[in-house]
């Protein structure tokens, strides 16, 4: 079973262009898989999210880019059912949903991978990736040898090095930790996928796997959101780049028609290109 | 290691020892610290039975060391996952009493008088336990909703129980005894009736035999299936000799108990049996409450590591958060441990309140000291997510094995408390020590 492609889609990395999104008959071009318009999270008065609209097509990277507080992360949270948002709409496919728990998420295709990876520390990796989604027997006990069977499968494509199967994932690396929770995300046939910075504990090597695996799920046509602090990640992944500031949505932009001074000039002083001036520029790297 | 004995001569005579031990060990795939939990019972049993003059490993002994188990390690299989979810019940030694005072108000007087259906009819029995258990696990189960969904913690939640339910006993029962209880019902307490029996006793131990292999059978099966790396063939067949060696054990030494002489002597009177020279001996079998308590122990282990439930509990104990994010209902999850606490102690309330034949106001008073106590000499960790129900039972028969050891000894109550008291804290202190260094 090939843990990422979506059964009515026979798509193949040899036959899709490379630079076009691959597209799904459901998603064409310009309707989007999932927007998330006028999202709005409070704590306490403040607006950590502040009326921002982001969106995703299938088979599309957007980079989420944004200083420490901006509101990335809780932003996202309010798409995976982490944290409900207080304001605003989340549309599938066009259609409205609700999502209030994460469970609500994750039926709509919706995974996400977290910071902070969110595994159970006393289980092992069959157990985390099947988390919440156990498959059982005929009589309804867990059926641990298929769940194992299936991670060593999936594990095998992620990190063919990862040999760990019975042990708690307590005990494993920093990378092979993340390559549980990438496994975990993307082994149920995600549509859409968040990762929030998922290369910030790994080394060069891991890092370049996750790369080459944003760019996979891309071309199988999900949806992925890309939060990360390192534009140069975001700039080589993603297709278009969706800047917020202090809760707000500076802007979201075209990789293709901006440079990597112009993003910096967004994040740091939340102005879109065209307002920024030669000056601001050079101060940038002052 | 091979480098390193050039190195280091001296070394190399003791190292392959040390490997090959570690391998046999690995080989096997038993649980180390459950194999150190029974190292460490054996020694308090040689030690009592030394010091005692033999009087501690007998079959009457052991008879009534595993009786007296029975109830707190019911309940203890119940506080393994309170406690692995990062919770606590303090409220079950009140619950116990206030369900056996339930139970025995309605087989001795509600059944009897109040509906007028008269004493020992055949469906008391079963009326009365279906209510015990209802209950329990209503009162759990509500405790549980305070503790999940109104967020009160789990501590203040049943330390509140501990008193009310306590105080409605003290507040209804006015100190009164309720007694005697229904015939069958009785049977739940062990005793020569309420055990099953010479034949009967080698009939479970031959099904506990069957299961042991089964288990061992389809387990190795489905690892084949799946091109897993399979255990040792002579792994697995020592595995099972010495499981079964273990019930046969078990099943001979409760059979080596006789029924008192009083009784026997009764028994042939009553049958028209002539009593041969020396009594007639009647071997006396496993005790229900033990059946009991070996059951409850099973499916609760079933429960704990074969059903999503289990696994939702151990996986809200490792990291709540990650559990909520990875779909868990983590507050129903909660709510069904608490109200699978009250199911057990009902269970053990109909046990102890059957073996003393009676409820009294303090029945289970300070019961929840020994189960929390059990399920921690047993491993279970309150950092969360560690801790299983076969060690939660040894936990309950070691603490019990102290107690009936003091006892043989004539040693008084305050001091048996110092003891068990000493114990727990040490056995938790060698265990999380071990558990450091393993780490």
């Amino acid at each position: 079973m090939t843990p990422t492609l979506p059964p009515s889609e026979p798509s193949s990395p040899a036959i899709t262009p490379a630079p076009a999104p691959a597209g799904r008959a459901a998603a064409p071009s310009g309707d989007y898989l999932v927007e998330m318009r006028n999202i709005r999270v409070s704590f306490g008065g403040v607006h950590a999210v502040d009326n921002v609209t982001v969106n995703v097509r299938a088979g599309e990277v957007i980079g989420l880019v944004g200083g420490n507080g901006a509101g990335k992360s809780t932003l996202i949270r309010t798409l995976s059912g982490a944290r409900p948002a207080d304001a605003g709409q989340i549309f599938v496919d066009g259609k409205p949903v609700t999502i209030s728990n994460p469970r609500d998420a994750k039926a709509l295709g919706i995974e996400t991978i977290y910071q902070q990876l969110a595994l159970a520390d006393n289980i092992d990796a069959a157990g985390n990736v099947f988390l919440g989604r156990e498959l059982r027997t005929r009589i309804g006990s867990l059926d641990d040898a298929a769940m194992e069977s299936a991670t060593r499968k999936v594990m095998g494509r992620l990190n063919p090095r990862f040999k760990n199967f019975k042990s708690p994932v307590k005990s494993l690396s920093g990378g092979q930790r993340q390559s549980v929770a990438i496994a975990r995300a993307i082994h149920f046939n995600a549509r859409v996928l968040i990762m929030d910075e998922p290369t910030a504990a790994l080394g060069p090597a891991e890092t370049a796997q996750v790369r080459d695996l944003v760019a996979q799920l891309k071309e199988e046509g999900l949806g992925i959101f890309l939060i990360s602090h390192d534009i140069h990640d975001v700039f080589d992944l993603a297709d278009r780049i969706s800047v917020m500031l202090q809760g707000k949505l500076v802007g979201t932009v075209d990789k293709t028609k901006v440079t990597k001074d112009e993003v910096l000039g967004m994040i740091i002083m939340g102005k879109k290109p065209d307002e920024v001036t030669e000056k601001e520029i050079a101060e940038l790297h002052g | 290691m091979a480098d390193a004995s050039g190195v280091l001569p001296a070394s190399t005579a003791s190292e392959p020892a040390r490997k090959d031990r570690r391998s046999v060990l690995s080989s096997l795939e038993i649980d180390t610290r459950l194999l150190g939990m029974i190292g460490a019972l054996a020694v308090i049993w040689v030690f009592f039975n030394v010091i005692s003059g033999g009087s501690f490993l007998t079959a009457r002994n052991l008879s009534n060391l595993s009786v007296q188990s029975a109830s707190t390690a019911i309940m203890a299989t119940g506080m393994v996952l309170i406690i692995v979810s990062r919770n606590i019940d303090l409220s079950v030694g009140s619950l116990l009493g206030f369900l056996g005072y339930t139970m025995a108000m309605l087989q001795a007087v509600w059944i009897p008088t109040t509906l007028g259906l008269g004493f020992d009819q055949p469906y008391t029995w079963i009326i009365t336990i279906a209510a015990g258990l209802v209950i329990g696990a209503l009162v759990g189960g509500f405790q549980g909703l305070l503790v999940a969904y109104a967020g009160i913690p789990s501590f203040i939640v049943t330390l509140g129980g501990l008193l009310v339910w306590r105080g409605i006993i003290f507040r209804y029962a006015q100190g009164q005894t309720i007694a005697p209880l229904d015939g069958t019902f009785r049977l739940l307490g062990g005793g020569p009736e309420g055990s099953i029996g010479f034949i009967g006793s080698w009939i479970v131990g031959a099904l506990m035999c069957i299961g042991i292999v089964y288990t061992l059978w389809s387990n190795r099966r489905r690892k084949r299936r799946y091109g897993f790396p399979l255990r040792v063939m002579w792994a697995e067949v020592v595995v099972g000799v010495v499981g079964c060696l273990a019930v046969v054990a078990f099943v001979a030494v409760a059979n080596a108990y006789p029924w008192p002489s009083t009784l026997a002597t009764e028994y042939a009177q009553s049958h028209g049996i002539t009593e041969p020279p020396g009594g007639l001996i009647i071997p006396t079998g496993i005790a229900i409450p033990v059946l009991i308590m070996l059951g409850v122990g099973l499916l609760m282990t079933y429960l704990a590591t074969r059903r999503r439930f289990g696994r939702y509990v151990y996986a809200i104990g490792g990291n709540p958060d990650a559990a909520e994010l990875g779909g868990i209902n983590v507050r129903r999850t909660i709510a069904g441990t608490f109200a699978l606490m009250g199911i057990l102690v009902g269970v053990a309330a109909a046990v102890q309140s059957a073996r003393l034949n009676a409820a009294v106001t303090n029945l289970g008073v300070q019961a929840e000291l020994d189960v929390i106590s059990a399920a921690v000499i047993g491993g279970t960790s309150f950092a969360g997510g560690i801790g299983t129900i076969p060690g939660a039972i040894l936990g309950a028969v070691v603490m019990q094995s102290l107690r009936s050891g003091m006892l043989l000894l004539n040693v008084d109550s305050p001091t048996q408390d110092i003891v068990v008291g000493s114990v727990l804290v040490l056995a938790v202190g060698v265990d999380s020590y071990l558990r450091r260094r393993a780490s």
